[in-house]
C-alpha cells in the first residue's frame, strides 16, 4: 500500500502519466536541431552531385562527423517524438494504437543507429 | 462515452481556412513528411557505407527530376518545420501570443520559409556551375 496521497501521486503527470518528459524532450531536441539542421541544408549545398570519395573527405573535415552524428541522433529522436503525438491523435483503437507507437520507436532507433554506424563506416573504413 | 442526440460540433471543412489553422495543421504534414526524408537520408549515408556503385545510384536517383523534387520539398519543409518550430518556442515562452501578432509571425514563417529554400537551391545550382 502506498502511503502517497491520489493528489500527490498524480500530480504533474497528466493523463499520458508521464508528466512533461515528452513535451520536454521534444523542446530539447527541437532546440539542438536549429543549429544542426541549418548546417545540414548548408553542408548538402555544397555536396550536391558529389562521389562516395568525395564524400568520405568531406566527412573526414574537422566537425562534419562529430555534427553529422549530432544530426543524425537529434532527427530520429525527434521525429520519434514527434510521430507519437500523431499515432496517439488519430490511432483510437488500443491494440493498433500500442502496435504502432512500439513500431514507431523501433524504426526510429533501427534507422538512427544504422545511419549512425553508417557515417562511422564512410568515415573511418575503406 | 455517449453522446445521445447532442449537436455535433461543425465538421471542420466547413470553417474558413486561416493563416493560423492552415500554418498549424502544415507543421504537422511537414513533419510527417520529414520523416519520410529522414528514411532517405539514413538510405543515402547506408548506400555510401556500402559501396561507390550503390552511393552512385542513389545519388543518380536524387538527380533525376523526380529526385530532385522531393528534395526540393524536403528542403522547404525542413525551413518551415524549423522556422515555425521557433515559433511554436516564442509561444512556449508566452510571447507572441496577441492574434495580430500571431497572423503577422505566420506570414513572416511562410515567406522565410520559402525565401530561404530558394536561396538554398539558387546556391546549390551555383555549386553546378549551371551545367545542369
Amino acid at each position: 500500500m502506498s502511503l502517497r496521497s491520489d493528489l500527490g501521486r498524480v500530480r504533474g503527470l497528466g493523463s499520458a502519466n508521464e508528466g512533461t518528459a515528452h513535451w520536454w524532450a521534444q523542446r530539447v531536441t527541437a532546440i539542438a536541431l536549429i543549429p544542426l539542421s541549418l548546417w545540414f541544408i548548408f553542408s548538402a549545398v555544397t555536396l550536391v552531385g558529389i562521389d562516395r570519395a568525395g564524400f568520405k573527405v568531406w566527412l573526414n573535415e574537422p566537425g562534419s562527423i562529430l555534427l553529422m552524428t549530432l544530426f543524425v541522433i537529434a532527427l530520429f529522436y525527434h521525429m520519434q517524438l514527434g510521430l507519437q503525438v500523431v499515432i496517439e491523435d488519430y490511432v483510437h483503437n488500443e491494440r493498433n494504437k500500442i502496435v504502432s507507437l512500439v513500431l514507431n520507436k523501433l524504426v526510429a532507433v533501427f534507422f538512427g543507429v544504422s545511419s549512425v554506424i553508417a557515417l562511422l563506416k564512410v568515415a573511418f573504413g575503406g | 462515452m455517449s453522446t445521445g442526440n447532442r449537436p455535433l460540433s461543425p465538421h471542420l471543412q466547413v470553417y474558413k481556412p486561416q493563416i493560423t489553422s492552415v500554418l498549424s495543421i502544415f507543421h504537422r504534414f511537414t513533419g510527417v513528411g520529414l520523416a519520410v526524408g529522414a528514411l532517405m537520408l539514413a538510405y543515402w549515408l547506408n548506400a555510401a557505407a556500402y559501396g561507390p556503385e550503390a552511393f552512385e545510384r542513389t545519388q543518380a536517383f536524387l538527380a533525376h527530376w523526380f529526385g530532385k523534387l522531393l528534395l526540393f520539398g524536403w528542403t522547404w519543409a525542413l525551413l518551415y518545420h524549423l522556422c515555425n518550430g521557433i515559433r511554436h518556442m516564442f509561444w512556449d515562452a508566452g510571447l507572441g501570443l496577441e492574434l495580430p501578432q500571431v497572423r503577422a509571425s505566420g506570414w513572416f514563417v511562410y515567406i522565410a520559409s520559402v525565401v530561404l529554400t530558394l536561396l538554398a537551391w539558387s546556391a546549390g545550382y551555383g555549386m553546378l556551375g549551371g551545367s545542369y
